[in-house]
């Protein structure tokens, strides 16, 4: 296969594993101080460049709090988040900026209603000034036609099905050559079916692209099929009870889902998932 | 159904041909009907006109209209009930309201009667424009800077309650003329409905769209103008709806007091030099040109929020 964008793409897999996350002693508090809800404890793992890394844990148990200190939407109240070796937030600076190297794809979808298709595609570069208009909205052409996704360039998202918004919302987070791709859930709103769908056509995009992706979801299944590394959470607060390295070869598709080693994997770790999920379950009930 | 096809092989392995065609089927042709997009909104309009007629809701509305009037003819000129002994009946209105030679003065074939409609017209007019132009801004900040709103919020909710008619006296000292107080009490109605709204408008707003603006690299005023706006529009437009209903209210209010032209005026004069027909003729107009107004704007809201039109369309194509 000796293409003329192959040289490129081989590029890309080797020289751009960027994307890579360290998180260091994280500690998030929600409320006053002493007096609030502890949702973050002393939370510290990697998230290796170029893979997908996979946060699995119950309901509300604090792991979007971790993605959102990433993104720069909230702040963390001690410990330190690195990119690449570059701070995003950390002593003095509790707080990262939002930015185009770091996009979060969320659980509900945020696709601008207002805007069609292929407007939001472009919106990023427009607004970063990275591109003039007409190259911008050249390259979304472009991307979305590579998704599969020119039919519906010029509709409005509320016009095409929530499985179809997602991946037009993933092209709109891949046209700023992000450095590591957020997903906050993204699947759950979903029915299994299409997820199965959605999976495959992810590890696609990933395949293409070795983007970096940090994936949320409480589904274990979900986790293994897709991650490089599983780091399953404790509930409230949130701490890495296991991290695991899935050491079932990439390229994967859904006959992986029936093989042994995806069974060993799901006996070895869904005790764990499912002692957090009771925890959660009890600490709820406490609540109310 | 193209999913659903593809979840009975879910066990198998799919090949990337196969994905693909998956993905051929369901981002083109099926999810949107090329046909009716193409559609030109004057054949979009034509299309739901005749689906209009073809449903029962026209002979309904009809129907109504026709009890209403039939109530009104019976209870006036038929059993002449002791409460109705004044007021004047449908068939006697309209006589007037239709006559080229009217008893009273005022009909749809005397010029004069265009005038109050004009002048009417025109007051409301300005005093929403300027509702609308200082509203908006305003409602837009309220909602988007939370410093602003501590300043502005108690104050603007301390005068919000106070009635349009109790700035009467004020408005008449304050301004010159009969136009302007007329103009000012009309405004000000219609300006707290729109900048309240508006404001609603912009807290609606999810706050993922403002995360995945800040995500995508959008500056501030930059999210401003993309998310807030736009996001805030159909709160905008139902405040639009509700601020020209009580201009008009505030502005019959206003004229009946001052003002020697207008529907209002009319109303007034009509009831103290009895010429109840009058009345009842400047209400009517009232009605219509009222519903006119209201339907001009939700028009525009249509127009402008083609993405909310589409969504709300897409089951009744």
């Amino acid at each position: 296969m000796e293409t003329g964008n192959a040289p490129s793409q081989r590029d890309r897999s080797t020289i751009a594993r960027k994307g890579g996350v360290r998180i260091i002693d994280a500690v998030k508090m929600y409320g006053a101080q002493g007096a609030g809800v502890l949702a973050v404890d002393h939370c510290t793992f990697d998230v290796p460049a170029g893979e997908i890394t996979v946060v699995v844990g119950p309901s509300g148990c604090g792991k979007t709090t971790l993605l959102n200190a990433i993104a720069g939407f909230h702040s963390l109240s001690s410990g330190s988040i690195y990119l690449d070796d570059e701070m995003l937030c950390g002593p003095g600076k509790l707080k990262a900026e939002p930015g185009p190297d770091r996009i979060v794809v969320f659980q509900n979808g945020a696709l601008f209603p207002w805007k069609t298709n292929i407007d939001n595609v472009a919106f990023g570069p427009i607004m970063q000034g990275s591109m003039s208009r007409s190259e911008a909205y050249e390259k979304a052409q472009s991307m979305m036609a590579d998704a599969g996704l020119r039919g519906i360039a010029d509709s409005y998202p509320g016009e095409i099905s929530s499985g179809v918004r997602r991946r037009v919302e993933i092209v709109r987070a891949l046209m700023n050559d992000p450095k590591i791709l957020l997903l906050d859930e993204p699947y759950r709103a979903l029915d299994s079916l299409t997820k199965s769908v959605m999976h495959e056509a992810l590890l696609e995009i990933f395949y293409k692209n070795r983007v970096t992706i940090f994936f949320i979801t409480h589904d274990l299944e979900e986790a293994i099929f897709l991650g490089h590394r599983v780091v399953i959470m404790t509930t409230r607060p949130c701490r890495p009870k296991k991290i695991l390295d899935i050491d079932i070869p990439h390229p994967r598709d859904y006959s992986v889902l029936t093989t042994k080693r995806f069974r060993a994997f799901m006996e070895e770790t869904s005790a764990a998932v499912h002692e957090e999920a009771i925890k959660a379950f009890d600490a709820g009930e406490k609540e109310r | 159904m193209p999913l659903k096809r593809h979840g009975a092989q879910t066990g198998a392995a799919m090949t990337e041909s196969k994905l693909s065609e998956i993905r051929g089927i369901d981002s083109g042709q099926e999810l949107i009907d090329e046909g009716t997009r193409s559609m030109t909104s004057w054949a979009l309009a034509m299309h739901r006109t005749s689906l209009w007629l073809q449903s029962p809701r026209p002979y309904l509305m009809l129907i109504g209209f026709a009890c209403f009037i039939g109530f009104w003819y019976l209870a006036v000129e038929v059993w002449k009930l002791p409460r109705f002994a004044e007021m004047p009946g449908p068939t006697q209105v309209l006589t007037e309201w239709l006559s080229r030679d009217p008893v009273y003065g005022l009909s749809i074939f005397v010029p004069e009667y265009y005038l109050h409609i004009w002048v009417s017209t025109r007051r409301i007019a300005i005093a929403f424009f300027l509702a609308t132009g200082i509203g908006v801004p305003l409602g837009l900040f309220l909602g988007w800077s939370p410093r602003f709103k501590q300043y502005v919020f108690p104050v603007f909710e301390l005068m919000r309650p106070i009635p349009p008619l109790a700035w009467v006296p004020l408005a008449i000292v304050m301004f010159r003329g009969s136009e302007t107080p007329v103009i000012f009490l009309t405004f000000l109605a219609s300006f707290y409905a729109t900048a309240l709204n508006t404001m609603l408008g912009v807290e609606s707003i999810d706050a993922s769209y403002i995360r995945a603006a800040s995500c995508l690299g959008a500056k501030r005023w930059q999210v401003f103008r993309h998310i807030i706006v736009p996001g805030a529009l159909p709160f905008i437009f139902t405040g639009l709806q509700i601020s020209v209903g009580v201009a008009w209210f505030s502005l019959v209010a206003g004229e009946m007091v001052s003002g020697q032209y207008g529907l209002g005026s009319v109303i007034n004069t009509s009831y103290t030099m009895v010429r109840y027909p009058m009345i009842i003729i400047g209400m009517v107009t009232l009605g219509i040109v009222g519903y006119i107004t209201s339907a001009a704007i939700r028009l525009l809201g249509d127009y402008m929020m083609q993405w909310r039109t589409r969504e709300l369309a897409l089951g009744e194509r």
